[in-house]
């Protein structure tokens, strides 16, 4: 089998809901397995899972800006490793994605160098300054199609701007994909959950509630706006509950959780490893409970890694002065199926929804997360359901090398990634 | 012992070792010739990432009176803004062959992290919010002193210790309460209740806003150092009431248990948490503390970095 291989037959493969298939991938979309020709390349899948490639909704690719950390090549190559087929890239590169020349150039290198579908996420406002609307709209009508609009990194905190946001893309079925951060209740300092640990640490604290706040005002100015809004990165108990409040009213609420937030608890910042800070932070054992609860249930939709490479040089500081941020795209899946599906939190249809299907329809991304059937584009990843090994944070397809899981031992269960047909990523 | 980084580093044994040696220590501070020659041949670099003429001062005379050669480096301002991060300006220093750091940085956990890095053993000398130790160390000195002046044998047990003032923001108090859970005394925690750090409950001590309710209980009276610019951060409305509340004025230092000792972290903001008739009261312990600041480093490096038996490596 060859990278450039445009027709392979996937013999015996496991899908998620139980049954047995081949599957044949012929330029680019799954066939009629009956119509493979003699002789056409075979791979054994006897004893492997076949599901539709995986789709991030939260990925920080850093390119244009920060390419030492991180490039779409490099983001890409570490998405494919980790079974996806699509990401979806954050605006705050430098410049900020906030205009359509500027989406355009991150859909070009993602065309040109991607080793997944790069979707580009537009800034909501110009410069993420959080004080006037970029060009939503032109960016939307771009060659780049933006759906996905998020300051990240930053809250859209002006109530009014927040509500115009998400009428004004109501036009173009977009939806703004909001970072939950009171920045008086959590200033830029805070940087440990709030909490027995930051009292003891002499952490400035991030409370919960500086989350949650911001979720309960944007869910009823989703609904004051009949408009969507997308919580990244949901990291607290509190927060889940107005989101379930919210989706038992009615209002257009999607919910995203990162790996980090299933697994690592606050704990592990004591030794003030800066690869353990992340913003929000890692919370504490109840609120993983309570986020892990939510994923079981659909209160959260999707699981969005908020891969944040950085170089070396930028986690070398003081706890409370490095960059915030961690790498998720290649463990992501292994989390997942540890936390979720090794404890019987959930089966293996539920991970497709909550992993590919639920972050293709959020993110409005037509040919991903489809079922794996005949006419459909062939985009999947084989995986090893009972393959674990201990991470490797060196040995990486990302440029960077903040990665919180290594020395863990973990589920491993990638074996390859088909996108577009062709093999990306082959263990 | 290859560091001291917190006040939870030490056991008894090494906690009372350290106070022992500090009085010997402070013996020679009233000596002519004030040099011992224990650690000629060491060098220590005292890197301060953050202003503290008094901390500073007293490693570095801590440092000469044992005979090390002290280097001072004055690292204000964040690494950051020079392009450099701490790492490398730790390592940088560390490849001339430095023997110790003592580090103070304006960052909770610097001085950890400088531990894992370097070659050199390290002393925390204040970092951000977090710890002081040797604050603790010469804080339990003086005590130990007070007691012992009204004929008491010095033991911690049965005392009890209040700490008053912005307990969120000060590593003194975490130091003092990681070192009183060694030794053995009671401490009392006074703060109004938005400067008790959360999770406070979980230190095992006595917490209150009542500073009235404690006074004539407690053996030693600290105050803290209260900042101007938490009055802008809503922590209090404004000097005049947390005086009111909070401030050791003649009113409360006439309402002590006899004998009480006064201690202040310094510097003081006299006519705020502490009345001048309380700073300059006979049982007011601040310039003993002082005093104690330099033998107790002295104490400490010895213990670090002596070769002879005592030391904690």
């Amino acid at each position: 089998m060859t990278a450039n291989s445009t027709h392979l037959l996937i013999a015996g493969a496991t899908l998620a809901d139980g049954g047995r298939a081949d599957l044949y991938l012929a330029d680019g979309v799954l066939a009629d397995p009956t119509s493979a020709p003699e002789g056409v390349e075979r791979f054994d899948a006897d004893g492997l899972l076949a599901l539709p490639g995986l789709v991030d909704l939260h990925t920080h690719l850093r390119e244009p800006g920060r390419e030492d950390a991180e490039t779409v090549d490099s983001g890409t190559a570490a998405a494919a490793r980790g079974g996806f087929t699509c990401v979806h890239a954050m605006a705050n590169t430098d410049p900020v994605t906030d205009t359509a020349e500027a989406a355009e150039y991150v859909a070009g290198l993602g065309e040109r160098t991607g080793h997944c579908e790069v979707r580009v996420v537009g800034a909501v406002t110009k410069r993420l300054a959080g004080e006037e609307l970029a060009e939503l709209g032109l960016m939307a009508a771009s060659g780049a199609g933006v759906r996905v609009f998020s300051d990240d990194g930053r809250c859209v905190n002006d109530p009014l701007l927040m509500r115009r946001a998400l009428s004004y893309v109501k036009a173009f079925d977009g939806v703004i994909a909001q970072h939950s951060q009171d920045p008086r209740l959590a200033g830029p300092g805070a940087c440990c959950h709030e909490s027995e640990w930051s009292g003891l640490l002499g952490l400035p604290g991030w409370p919960s509630q500086a989350e949650s706040v911001v979720v309960a005002r944007d869910v009823q100015l989703a609904e004051l706006t009949d408009s969507r809004v997308h919580v990244c990165h949901v990291s607290t108990a509190e927060s889940v509950d107005v989101i379930r409040w919210a989706k038992k009213r009615g209002i257009k609420v999607t919910a995203e959780v990162t790996p980090h937030h299933l697994l690592l608890d606050t704990p592990l910042v004591a030794g003030y490893d800066t690869t353990f800070k992340v913003n929000p932070p890692l919370r504490t054992s109840e609120h993983l409970e309570a986020v892990r609860e939510a994923l079981a249930d659909g209160t959260i939709d999707a699981v969005g890694t908020d891969h944040a490479p950085h170089a070396r040089q930028d986690k070398d500081h003081p706890f409370d002065v490095a960059l915030p941020g961690m790498l998720g795209l290649e463990q992501a899946l292994g989390v997942v199926v540890e936390v979720m599906v090794n404890s019987g939190r959930m089966d293996w249809a539920t991970l497709v929804e909550r992993m590919s299907s639920a972050p293709a329809r959020i993110g409005g991304v037509a040919g991903q997360g489809r079922p794996l059937l005949t006419g459909e584009p062939a985009n999947l990843v084989l995986v090893d359901p009972s393959a674990r090994a201990v991470v490797d944070a060196a040995a990486s397809a990302s440029r960077a090398r903040n990665n919180p899981y290594h020395g863990r031992d973990l589920p491993d269960p990638v074996v390859a990634t088909f996108w577009r047909g062709r093999i990306t990523h082959r263990r | 012992m290859r560091h001291l980084l917190s006040a939870a580093d030490l056991d008894l044994a090494q906690a009372t070792s350290i106070l022992d040696l500090a009085e010997e220590m402070q013996q020679v501070q009233s000596r002519p010739v004030k040099k011992l020659p224990a650690l000629r041949g060491r060098t220590i670099v005292n890197i301060f990432f953050e202003d503290s003429t008094r901390t500073r001062t007293s490693f570095e005379i801590a440092g000469k009176w044992l005979s090390a050669d002290t280097i001072n480096v004055s690292a204000k301002g964040s690494s950051v803004s020079k392009g450099e991060s701490l790492r490398d300006t730790m390592l940088t220093l560390d490849a001339m062959g430095v023997d110790a750091f003592v580090i103070r940085h304006s960052s909770s956990g610097a001085a950890a992290q400088a531990a894992g890095w370097v070659k050199a053993q390290v002393v925390n000398a204040g970092d951000g919010q977090h710890e002081h130790p040797t604050q603790a160390l010469l804080d339990a000195y003086s005590m130990r002193q007070h007691f012992r002046t009204l004929g008491d044998p010095g033991e911690f047990a049965g005392k009890r210790i209040a700490i008053v003032g912005d307990l969120l923001h000060s590593r003194v108090v975490r130091s003092n309460v990681l070192l009183q859970r060694t030794l053995g005394g009671e401490v009392v925690l006074v703060a109004p209740p938005t400067l008790l750090p959360t999770g406070i409950d979980s230190w095992g001590c006595e917490v209150t806003s009542d500073f009235d309710a404690v006074l004539d209980s407690c053996d030693i009276v600290m105050m803290l150092r209260v900042q101007r610019e938490r009055m802008a951060g809503g922590f209090f409305p404004t000097e005049r009431e947390y005086t009111e509340r909070y401030g050791l004025t003649e009113e409360r230092l006439a309402a002590l248990k006899p004998g009480a000792g006064i201690c202040h972290p310094g510097p003081m903001n006299r006519g705020v948490e502490i009345s001048s008739a309380a700073a300059d009261a006979a049982n007011s312990l601040v310039l003993e503390q002082v005093a104690a600041g330099v033998a107790i480093r002295m104490s400490v490096l010895y213990h670090l970095l002596g070769s002879d038996e005592g030391a904690m490596k």
